[in-house]
Parts: C-alpha cells; sequence; structure tokens
C-alpha cells in the first residue's frame, strides 16, 4: 500500500464541498483507497464516513491506495486538495 | 392576534396560508425473513428518490443558481453512499430486521454525529442533508407522498413545522410571497435560503401550525418577525403600506449600488465595510462597499484549535485582497483580551482586562504571535492595497515600537526573497491618550481609524459590558465629539485620513454630524451602506459642518440629538 501524509491548512477543515469532491474522485478508482485518521482506518469512498470525522484545521491525516497505482492515484487525489485549498500547494 | 417570532429575512408579505405539512412517517422495528427481498424495496425506494432529487437539482440550477444547485449533488453522494448502504446491509443479516428501520436507523446515527458538532455550521447543515435525504426515502418506501412545493399555484405564505433544503429550494417566489416555520434560527438552511431567495420569511414561530387554518389571511413582517393571523382593516392597511415602501426602497437602493458617495455640494466620502472573515466578501460586494475599512482577523485565532500558522494566515489575507480588486482593505492587527480570549494562550488573569494587557500591549509582549502575523501580511501585500492597523496604540513609543517589529519583518522576508507589495500603516483611535497627541502620531503612520466603541467605554470610564452603567454609552456626547474634531483636524494636518470602524459609524443619526466633523471615511457593517450611501448624498457639507460646529459647544447629549431633528444638514 502506497501511503501520503496531509495536513489541513483551510481554516474550515476538511469541510463538506471538497470532502465531497475528494469522495468522489475516490470512487472514480476501483481501489480500497483507505484515510488514516487519529490512528483508525476508514474508507474515503464514503462521504458520511469522511464527513463524521470532522477532520479540523491544522490536522493530519492520511491516505493509502492499495496496489501498483498508487502515486498515480494520490496525486490526483491530492490535486482535489490543493485546488480546493485544504492543503498546501 | 400579533405575535413575533425570528427575523429571518427582510421584507412583508400579505396572503393566505398555505399549510405546508409532511406526513408522519412510521417506521416500525419489524423483523423479516427474506433479507434480499426487504433490501430490494429499499433499492428501488433510493432509486425513484435518485430521479426526484436530479429534478430538484435542475430546477435550482435553472431558478436560483449552480453554487445553490450544488447542495443536491451532496444529496445524491448521501443517497448513494456505499457506507450507509453497507450498515444497513450488516443491521439486516445481524438482526433479520427491515431494510426501512435499519435504514432509519443508519442515517439517525450519522444526523447525530453531524449536529453533536456543534462548533461547525457546515456540519449542522450536512445533519438537515442527511434529514432530508431519509426523508425522501422513507416517504417512497412507505409508499406516501411529500408535499411538493412547485404545486402552489396561487399567492400564499407558507407554514410550515420546518423547511427541508429541497422544499425551500423549490419554492416558487412568484407565487410564495414568504415562510413561517416553527423551528430554526436566523442561520438555519431556511433562514438563508430565503435571504438569497429574498423572500420575507419567519423562523421559530412555536405552534404556529395549530394556530393557523388554511386559507386564514396572514401578514408576515420579516424585518421584525412581527406575524398577524387575520389582520382588521387597519393592519392590513398598515402594512400594505409598509409593503409598498420596502419594495420601494429596495429599488432605490440597489440604484446606488455602484455609486460614489458625495454630498450635493460635491464633498466626497468613502463607504467601507466592516467584515470578520472572507465569508462575508460576498454581502460587501452586494452592498457597494468601497473598500474594507476593518477586517478582524480575531475570527482566524478564535476559531483555531492551536495558533494560525503564517500560511494559514497568508492565505486569509491574500483571499480578502484579492477579492476586493483596485479598493483598499484595512486588516486590523490581533485585538485579544478584554473579554475575548483563545483556548489555547493562557493570559494572566487580570483584575481589569479592559485595562489590561490586551491587543497590541499583548502582541509587543509576544512576539512570535506578532511576527507570525506581520509576516504574513506583508507577505500578502503583494496582492492588494494593503492597509495595516494597530489596535489599542497609547503612545508614540507603542506605534515606533510596532512599525519596528514590522520593519524587522519585511527585512527578514526580503532576504528569504519573498516579495513584499506596497502597504500603509495606521491605527486605531481609541483611547483618550491618542486623542491629544494626534499630531504627533499623525506624522508616524498613515492613516487613523477611531474605534468609538472603546473610545466611548475608556472616555466615560463606563464598562460596556455593565448594564448598570450603560446610561453612559453616550456616542452623541459634546466629549466624543469635540475628541473627534481634534483627531480628524490634526489628520488633515498632517496630511493624512480619519476613518470611523466603531458602531457611530453605522449609526444613521451620526451620519451628518460624522460629515460635518469631516470624517473621511465610514466603515460599518455591509448592509448599512447603501442606506447611509443615499442619505449622505442628499446632504450639503457646508451645511453639516456648521451644524458640528454648533454642537460642539453644548454640554449634553439630549441636546444634541435634539439638534438633529431639526435635519437642516439636507440640501
Amino acid at each position: 500500500m502506497t501511503k501520503r501524509l496531509f495536513k489541513v491548512i483551510d481554516e474550515a477543515g476538511l469541510h463538506a464541498r471538497p470532502a465531497s469532491l475528494l469522495v468522489q474522485k475516490a470512487s472514480s478508482f476501483t481501489e480500497d483507497i483507505r484515510i488514516f485518521y487519529k490512528d483508525k482506518t476508514f474508507t474515503l469512498k464514503s462521504i458520511m464516513v469522511l464527513m463524521s470525522l470532522g477532520i479540523g484545521q491544522h490536522a493530519e491525516f492520511e491516505i493509502g491506495v492499495p496496489g501498483d497505482n498508487g502515486e498515480a492515484i494520490l496525486d490526483a487525489l491530492e490535486e482535489v486538495l490543493i485546488t480546493h485549498k485544504i492543503i498546501d500547494a | 392576534m400579533e405575535k413575533k417570532a425570528i427575523a429571518a429575512s427582510e421584507g412583508i408579505a400579505i396572503a393566505s396560508v398555505f399549510k405546508f405539512e409532511s406526513p408522519t412517517l412510521d417506521i416500525v422495528k419489524e423483523t423479516i425473513e427474506d433479507v434480499e427481498d426487504s433490501w430490494q424495496k429499499l433499492a428501488s425506494a433510493i432509486e425513484s428518490s435518485k430521479a426526484e432529487i436530479l429534478d430538484i437539482r435542475d430546477h435550482t440550477a435553472k431558478t436560483i443558481d449552480e453554487e445553490s444547485a450544488a447542495i443536491f449533488d451532496a444529496h445524491l453522494q448521501i443517497l448513494e453512499d456505499p457506507e450507509i448502504a453497507r450498515e444497513v446491509k450488516e443491521i439486516m443479516n445481524d438482526e433479520k430486521l427491515s431494510s426501512a428501520y435499519a435504514y432509519d436507523v443508519v442515517t439517525k446515527k450519522y444526523v447525530t454525529i453531524f449536529e453533536s458538532m456543534e462548533d461547525n455550521k457546515y456540519m449542522q447543515e450536512r445533519a438537515a442533508d442527511v434529514k432530508d435525504v431519509a426523508k425522501r426515502v422513507l416517504a417512497k418506501y412507505l409508499g406516501k407522498s411529500l408535499p411538493n412545493p412547485l404545486s402552489i399555484k396561487r399567492d400564499v405564505i407558507v407554514v410550515a413545522h420546518d423547511l427541508t433544503p429541497s422544499d425551500t429550494a423549490q419554492l416558487n417566489k412568484q407565487y410564495v410571497k414568504g415562510f413561517i416555520t416553527e423551528i430554526g434560527g436566523k442561520t438555519s438552511h431556511s433562514a438563508i435560503m430565503a435571504r438569497m431567495l429574498e423572500i420575507p420569511a419567519i423562523v421559530g414561530a412555536k405552534s404556529i401550525l395549530n394556530a393557523v387554518n388554511q386559507d386564514d389571511t396572514m401578514i408576515l413582517d420579516g424585518t421584525t418577525g412581527t406575524y398577524i393571523i387575520n389582520p382588521n382593516a387597519e393592519q392590513h392597511q398598515f402594512y400594505t403600506q409598509k409593503h409598498k415602501d420596502f419594495a420601494a426602497e429596495k429599488t432605490r437602493l440597489k440604484a446606488l449600488k455602484n455609486m460614489k458617495t458625495i454630498t450635493k455640494d460635491n464633498h466626497q466620502v468613502e463607504l467601507a465595510a466592516n467584515i470578520g472573515s472572507d465569508q462575508d466578501l460576498t454581502s460587501v460586494l452586494e452592498n457597494g462597499a468601497e473598500g474594507i475599512g476593518l477586517y478582524r482577523t480575531e475570527f482566524l485565532y478564535m476559531n483555531a484549535q492551536s495558533m494560525p500558522d503564517e500560511n494559514t494566515q497568508y492565505e486569509a489575507y491574500k483571499k480578502v485582497l484579492e477579492g476586493m480588486p483596485n479598493q483598499k482593505v484595512v486588516i486590523r492587527t490581533l485585538d485579544i483580551g478584554g473579554d475575548k480570549h483563545l483556548d489555547y494562550l493562557t493570559m494572566e488573569p487580570e483584575m481589569n482586562p479592559f485595562l489590561g494587557k490586551r491587543a497590541l500591549r499583548l502582541c509587543l509582549s509576544e512576539m512570535a504571535i506578532f511576527k507570525t502575523q506581520l509576516r504574513a501580511l506583508l507577505r500578502a501585500s503583494a496582492y492588494g492595497d494593503l492597509h495595516i492597523m494597530f489596535p489599542m496604540i497609547a503612545t508614540v513609543e507603542e506605534l515606533l515600537e510596532a512599525k519596528e517589529v514590522l520593519s524587522i519583518c519585511a527585512k527578514e522576508l526580503q532576504e528569504e526573497n519573498m516579495a513584499i507589495g506596497d502597504y500603509k500603516v495606521g491605527i486605531m483611535i481609541e483611547i483618550p491618550s491618542t486623542v491629544f497627541i494626534a499630531k504627533h502620531l499623525a506624522k508616524h503612520c498613515d492613516f487613523f481609524s477611531v474605534g468609538t466603541n472603546d473610545l466611548i467605554q475608556y472616555t466615560f470610564a463606563a464598562d460596556r459590558m455593565n448594564e448598570s452603567v450603560s446610561y453612559l454609552y453616550q456616542p452623541f456626547h459634546p466629549s466624543i465629539l469635540n475628541m473627534l474634531k481634534l483627531v480628524i483636524d490634526a489628520s488633515h494636518e498632517a496630511g493624512i485620513w480619519t476613518g470611523m470602524c466603531g458602531e457611530m459609524a453605522q449609526e444613521y443619526e451620526a451620519l451628518p454630524l460624522l460629515l460635518g466633523l469631516g470624517l473621511d471615511e465610514f466603515s460599518m457593517s455591509p448592509s448599512s451602506i447603501l442606506k447611509s450611501r443615499e442619505s449622505i448624498c442628499k446632504m450639503n457639507y457646508k451645511k453639516a459642518q456648521a451644524l458640528a460646529l454648533e454642537v460642539l459647544t453644548y454640554d449634553n447629549s439630549a441636546a444634541v440629538l435634539q439638534r438633529l431633528k431639526k435635519e437642516d444638514y439636507y440640501d
């Protein structure tokens, strides 16, 4: 599994709109994409799960992708986060 | 019967009552034999809900805008969420319970989670979204139909327990003249939508559904929160007139949006806006502000769990500067202490916090915090017309010290090859000492902005939080007016401008006085701007000056207010 660490800079945290787009992007891949947050792991394909984590400003989380396509998928997900200014470019 | 609840969206509506009632959805805890069969029933309810939501989405995009329609994309995502489906199936398989019951349990679980995130209004709205979706799915499952706002084809006032986001999006402005709900607050989704749609609304009117009958006549005043069921002729006439006046005023004010603020005899002033975050920019632009006169940076700190770092602040400041192209943006450095605290910053308890280590005093002793903010501001200066403003200055030395720190930060950034644009430096005038050394302070800065709330509190030695001395909050007192005169004159002699970002600047009655005293910039909440502009554009500067000079000689507030009633400052 390929993992990457992200730190939230947006003052509203990982809020509804970007969270929704992140889930949409993750759902476009067949891989079982996971989010690691506060020592637990969850699917990244559920908006309900992602929002109930309540990831706030300055929080750190990891995204993990199994298989050979990890880096490319992580790049695509990172792009969503950067476009919506959730993390630093 | 005349009653009051929470005013949620301005305007007057007079029309007949349309009771908008949802069917009760009884979800019973029933055991099942065939899990797959029960699941299919839910799946088809989800499928037909999807078609409805897509319709609502398109309707919203057409009648309101794409941004408002986007919440229905969120509804679709909730509808198709794989985790909800997984949890529902788990309950069904483990406990042999019906899909509807399991769906109800799972969606309610998420509603509870989101609602418990109290400090986050986004999550409160998401809770409403989940409820909205679940209600639609379960109604379909039970074969019940939800009331459809689009079916309303005559002039009505909608009366409901609550309106979901999808209900509000489908209200047709042509027929729905206003709405009133039993629950909700000023910031609940339906209230926000009402303001977007510009239809009058009242929320939090407890038991209103029981108090009205279908087709009763109703008057709704969304500006005051007053509502009347079956009004008498006199009330009817009064509100019909008020409705006409309101509509006329709205049209009149909208026309002033892109106008300058110039008196009849050609004296121009600037009307700027006070903001607390970049989210206020929309209303700043809608209300024709000529700049930002005060950006309170406290909220950036108060809404965070730890000290916001340089980049976070830089992004926030940059956003506001970019949002106001070619216009002045005054950003005030951190003003905490007094009644404002940060959870993550320990401060020594003080006997008199308002007279203690607050604002700039605190920043000068917590250099790391101060420098982080100044560096972020300097970096953002490349993106607009930045004016940095220091609060709670009492002496020339403090101003010089703050400027020294600023120039150290600028030097450091230059050494790091960071771009810095042009910027101006100014101070708040809110401590009486500064009034009498204004001419000295003016030599060292580019502008003044008067914070009347604190200036009044410190001048009268009356705590503004203490109700028993609230009678001493007297913005119209000649002592305050004479202080303003000293400050404004000193600034003009030095060739710099004076603005006002305190509450006095948006007191309608104060406008002629402040104008006459020579105030250059009035900064207020965005919603007050157009009305103030309209008023000032009708005034005569010379007459206002004469008025101001006259009342400076008075000895009490009441006399000043009485004199203002003559309204002899118009042309």
